[in-house]
């Protein structure tokens, strides 16, 4: 636990709304908005509540006309020194700025982390406490969730294969530390220093890779639902503009969950294509229904097709139970055929907004588009702003690694003792295992002991 | 099964603390009780095996060096009798970075043995008693005495076990099993059952020695000869080296070959390891030959160490190829080695089971949980190595006598000591194979350099009353010249003069192009503080200890102060103690896993809480609050 570190976050949805806030908090707080505030003072010069004009600038480049609320601790929500950056919203330009408070100091903020310290600084009544535990808790939830499965796979491969490197030269070097005289490290160094170059080149690689934001699976998370053959797939097929779910007409040929990054109208969507929801004796097809529905749950906007030239059935009702409390758009599909499901017999069961459409003939397409995109900026759905954020915690792990690994070159060809490398080494391995959902445990004991044999 | 006799009698001595063995462990623990005043007895199944070494015969080497320095920065006896006893010493990684230099020193074992025993019988307020505990008596869950196996009842009011590998042990090659402790001697059978009894949850371990080869039939001119340091380091502090510069015998290094392998692969359905008659897990770092030969398969040769094990003795130690193969296959396996083709076995190769403790059990002073004035250390608790033993033995009988006394107990942390960091796993870590000290365990270990354990400990030993004032104050002095001696250099100034070039030339150092400080000079990795002495015309004379520790300071300082950073942060969680009658069902949103493996471990800190293996950092978020939450109330 670091506590004594200063953290910062965007405090305010991740929408395009009028304002965004970045807020830091911690001992370092006004040092590093000092760092890159431009106005007529000093900010830590300054008293406490107090507002300040002026731009955030990085180095030369300016970024934001600001207002910047100071409140020293105690008497701030974290109880700790805070400052509040109240900027122009737009999501680029909030995270632009937190990007550079980061990058003057700062670290990402825990999930929960504000509140927690709220509440350790004696910020608030006891009253509170459950409240506070609840929202570490339901927060780590969502962002171990997050941070492992919004990980795209050749990424977390690639980082599990570098990691799988490092601990091995580590357990190497450890090795011949703890047996000498089994093991030896005479030109180790210039082996390593290969390595790390190798290394460092794919991390850089990385790093422009969460610049790009294209490392997480970022984007409202959108859920396609519907019962089996209502035309789900081909709605997904509409959107994306390709063939990449099957569509037959075979019912409950969708078994798994084909998922889709798209952009409707600048709104960025994570669209998921699920099995058709519907009661079934078949194995392999009912883990494809849970699975459905636990998306379900999760999504920000749920996408309920209807397929309209059918009667509503037991299967239909099942779905509009269960996405009462979600933001919806029912599509009545297959506007193209004899329709015999109207707007007025599910709106007595679901009062959603809906949409005729054909999803094989792409007709009614560009009306859901519009009632995305009016949606996201009433802000009736919203990014879910932990995606973002961990993105940036995972970017900072990334250069934190990146950084232990340079230092590792820097003390080999410093001529540093191999016992020195090992700390870097780890801390490398450290950081790259945070972004994957990994800690250290006896990894490294077990490396040494399995990889290499040592003596007595 | 509850021991019973019919003639139970009570001896009329009254004793503090009773420790139950002397072993390595054993010993410690005794000297620290009886030297901080407590009235205390050893109990022994043979007072031929004090502080016997039944192993390798050695003390030390990686971070095991580490261990014996602390012990002898505490007070403790193992490092003073190894400097009278050893036979060769030698530094280990001495290329490599002061946090992982090592010192090793092959002992003549029945020196040590008998000089550690000298000790303990001169001992003012130490009993030594030839017997075997059957029982541990108590009262209200608080120890009262033990019992022997004749019925004695002997009173006092702790007990510390140090039964080490003795307990139920079995020592076993081929089909060979037989019911006795190491060398031979007597196993101790009954206060597994009296362990039961207490609650004790208890682990079967195995561990295993090479055989002993008689030195007339080695043929040397086979192998490489391993000699020691030219010039010999102590282990105690208070060893003057001067006093230990001597003739020193060699080892020997030779290795196995595709013949020694294809021998054992050939007879592995004989080795009771892999036939299953073996049920104790052992370790993975001291494995045994045929281990190494199955699990490292493409290695065509293993190393071989022939150690002496002693000066009047012609046994051989032959390190590397521990056994519990049949006696005629150990014959044929150890003859494939070069120089050792007309072997004669002295002592046959053997593995042996134990008993031992989940130490899980104890809390960080090493008292039982569930029994008050119940301390364990050693093997018994599930370690390897004499001075895993000793370092432990020593904390316990430190702690008892502090409980004793009504003096707060001592408990290093992880940035403190080796010793901390041993300790620290053992209690808190699940284990399945006996621990092995390593320096890759200590996280902090740039800090906790051989070369330094008085810094970070004598003070310690000097406030519990197991350091003299005399040695304390030498301490301090030395201090205050480190001190100085590094103020100093990092203020002097280094022109550009011509004898400066010319010594950096000839050390490979780049010339200078304008001034730096002597500190400056002694971060260059090709120079040193010594080096520099014809260029720094004000130096004082230091002792050499002085200047090695100017040196490191100076030289490492950039890593040194990170990793007492870390120590800051990880020492604020090491102070949050959790109250011993938390319930964590009642912590809402811990996760089920977290409340499981609290609940059975009990940490007393966050920090501890924080290295048990399944509590997330998001678990200890949780935990936190709901501290800080129940301390408002």
């Amino acid at each position: 636990m670091k506590v004594t570190e200063t953290i910062a976050a965007i405090s305010t949805a991740m929408s395009d709304s009028g304002i965004g806030i970045v807020r830091i908090s911690g001992p370092e707080a006004f040092e590093i908005a000092d760092r890159i505030y431009k106005g007529k003072k000093k900010l830590s010069g300054e008293p406490s509540h107090t507002v300040h004009y002026g731009w955030i600038k990085d180095g030369e480049n300016t970024i934001d006309e600001v207002l910047v609320l100071l409140m020293r601790g105690p008497h701030s929500y974290t109880g700790e020194d805070t400052v509040e950056i109240d900027c122009h919203g737009g999501v680029y330009v909030v995270r632009k700025i937190l990007e550079t408070v980061l990058k003057y100091g700062a670290r990402a903020a825990e999930p929960g982390e504000f509140t927690k310290r709220a509440f350790l600084n004696g910020r608030m009544d006891l009253s509170q406490a459950e409240a506070v535990i609840d929202v570490i808790h339901s927060k780590n939830e969502y962002a171990l969730k997050n941070s492992v499965s919004q990980l795209k796979g050749s990424i977390q491969r690639q980082i599990s294969s570098m990691r799988e490197e490092i601990l091995y030269h580590t357990a190497y070097i450890e090795s011949a530390l703890d047996d000498p005289e089994h093991i030896s490290l005479d030109g180790y160094g210039d082996t390593l220093v290969e390595k790390i170059e190798e290394l460092l080149k794919k991390l850089k690689k990385l790093i422009d890779t969460a610049d790009n934001g294209r490392m997480m699976q970022e984007g409202i998370r959108t859920v396609i639902v519907g019962k089996p053959n209502a035309g789900k797939s081909s709605l997904l097929n509409a959107l994306v503009g390709e063939e990449r779910a099957i569509v037959t007409e075979i019912e409950g040929t969708t078994r798994d969950i084909l998922e889709e990054h798209i952009q409707l109208n600048g709104v960025s969507l994570n669209i998921m294509d699920t099995a058709g929801i519907r009661r079934t004796e078949d194995v392999v097809e009912k883990i494809g229904v849970d699975r459905a529905k636990n998306q379900a749950e999760d999504a920000d906007l749920i996408i309920f097709v209807v397929d309209a030239s059918r009667n509503l059935d037991e299967n239909d009702f099942e779905i509009m139970d269960m996405i009462q409390d979600k933001q919806v758009i029912v599509l009545l599909n297959k506007s193209d055929l004899e329709t015999l499901v109207t707007k007025e017999m599910i709106r007595e069961h679901l009062d959603k907004t809906m949409i005729e459409i054909s999803a094989k003939e792409e007709e009614g397409i560009y009306e859901l588009e519009q009632k995305v995109k009016e949606m996201f900026f009433q802000g009736e759905i919203a990014f879910n702003d932990e995606v973002y954020i961990t993105n940036v915690r995972q970017k900072e792990a990334l250069e934190s690694a990146y950084a232990s690994l340079k230092q590792v070159k820097r003390s080999i060809e410093d001529g540093m003792p191999e016992d020195f490398y090992t700390i870097d080494l780890m801390d490398a391995y450290e950081a790259l295992g945070s972004i994957t959902g990994e800690t250290i445990g006896e990894d490294l004991v077990n490396e040494i002991f399995s990889k290499f044999c040592m003596g007595k | 099964m509850k021991y019973s006799v019919n003639s139970v009698w009570e001896n009329k001595d009254a004793y503090d603390v009773a420790v139950i063995g002397a072993g390595h462990a054993g010993c410690e623990a005794a000297l620290a009780a009886a030297r901080l005043g407590m009235r205390t007895i050893v109990f022994t199944v043979s007072m031929e095996s004090v502080a016997m070494m039944p192993c390798n015969p050695n003390i030390g080497g990686t971070s095991k060096g580490h261990l014996v320095k602390e012990v002898d920065a505490l007070g403790g006896e193992m490092g003073k009798v190894i400097d009278r006893t050893f036979i060769q010493s030698k530094m280990l990684n001495r290329s490599k970075g002061p946090a992982v230099h090592s010192l090793r020193a092959q002992a003549d074992k029945q020196e040590y043995s008998k000089t550690m025993r000298m000790v303990l019988e001169n001992q003012p307020g130490l009993d030594l008693k030839q017997a075997e505990v059957a029982d541990i008596l108590t009262e209200d869950g608080k120890v009262s005495g033990v019992q022997i196996v004749s019925g004695g009842i002997y009173r006092c009011k702790a007990v510390i076990l140090c039964t080490g590998t003795y307990l139920n042990a079995r020592c076993i090659y081929g089909d060979v099993s037989i019911e006795t402790g190491p060398n031979g001697l007597q196993a101790a059978t009954w206060l597994s059952d009296c362990m039961e009894r207490l609650g004790i949850r208890m682990y079967r371990f195995k561990t295993g020695t090479p055989a002993r080869i008689d030195r007339r039939s080695i043929d040397f001119s086979k192998m490489e000869e391993q000699k020691g340091d030219e010039k010999i380091t102590p282990f105690s502090f208070t060893t003057d080296p001067e006093s230990i510069q001597k003739e020193q015998v060699s080892c020997w290094l030779t290795y196995t070959n595709e013949t020694t392998h294809e021998i054992i692969r050939k007879n592995l359905d004989r080795s009771p390891l892999f036939s299953g008659a073996i049920e104790g897990t052992g370790p993975r770092y001291c494995p045994s030959i045929e281990d190494k030969v199955v699990k490292f398969a493409d290695k065509n040769r293993h190393q071989v160490f022939i150690e002496p094990e002693g000066e009047s003795t012609n046994e051989m130690y032959i390190g590397g190829m521990s056994s519990s193969l049949p006696e005629d296959v150990q014959y044929e396996m150890y003859r494939s080695v070069p120089g050792l083709e007309h072997a004669k076995i002295v002592r046959n190769a053997y593995a042996i089971e134990y008993d031992c403790i989940d130490a899980r059990q104890l809390y960080p002073t090493l008292e039982f949980r569930k029994v008050e004035g119940l301390y364990s250390a050693g093997q018994f608790n599930g370690s390897s190595g004499y001075e895993e033993a000793a370092a432990q033995g020593l904390i316990a009988g430190i702690n008892a006598a502090q409980k004793i006394l009504g003096r707060e107990e001592l408990v290093l942390d992880r940035s403190q000591a080796y010793i901390g960091v041993l300790i620290d796993d053992l209690v808190t870590k699940e284990s399945h194979e006996p621990y092995r000290m390593m320096t890759s365990r200590a996280e902090y270990r740039l800090l906790l350099r051989q070369d330094n354990a008085d810094q970070r400990l004598t003070k310690i030993g000097h406030d519990i009353g197991l350091i003299s004032d005399e040695r304390y104050e030498k301490l301090l002095e030395k201090e205050k010249i480190i001190a100085s001696e590094i103020e100093r250099v990092e203020h002097t100034h280094v022109g550009t003069s011509e004898k400066v070039q010319n010594l950096l030339k000839e050390y490979g150092s780049t010339p200078l192009n304008s001034g730096v400080t002597l500190a400056d000079l002694i971060r260059r990795p090709e120079l040193h503080y010594e080096l520099l002495a014809p260029i720094d015309e004000n130096r004082p004379q230091i002792p050499e200890e002085a200047a090695e520790q100017v040196d490191i300071n100076i030289k490492y300082d950039g890593y040194i102060k990170r990793q007492m950073r870390q120590v800051e942060q990880f020492k604020k969680m090491e102070k949050k103690k959790i109250p011993e009658d938390i319930d964590y069902h009642d912590v809402k949103s811990l996760r089920i896993e977290a409340v499981q493996k609290l609940s059975e471990q009990r940490p007393v800190s966050i920090g501890q809480a924080s290295r048990i293996s399944g509590v997330s950092p998001a678990d200890i978020s949780v935990l936190l609050v709901y501290l800080e939450s129940i301390k408002k109330d």
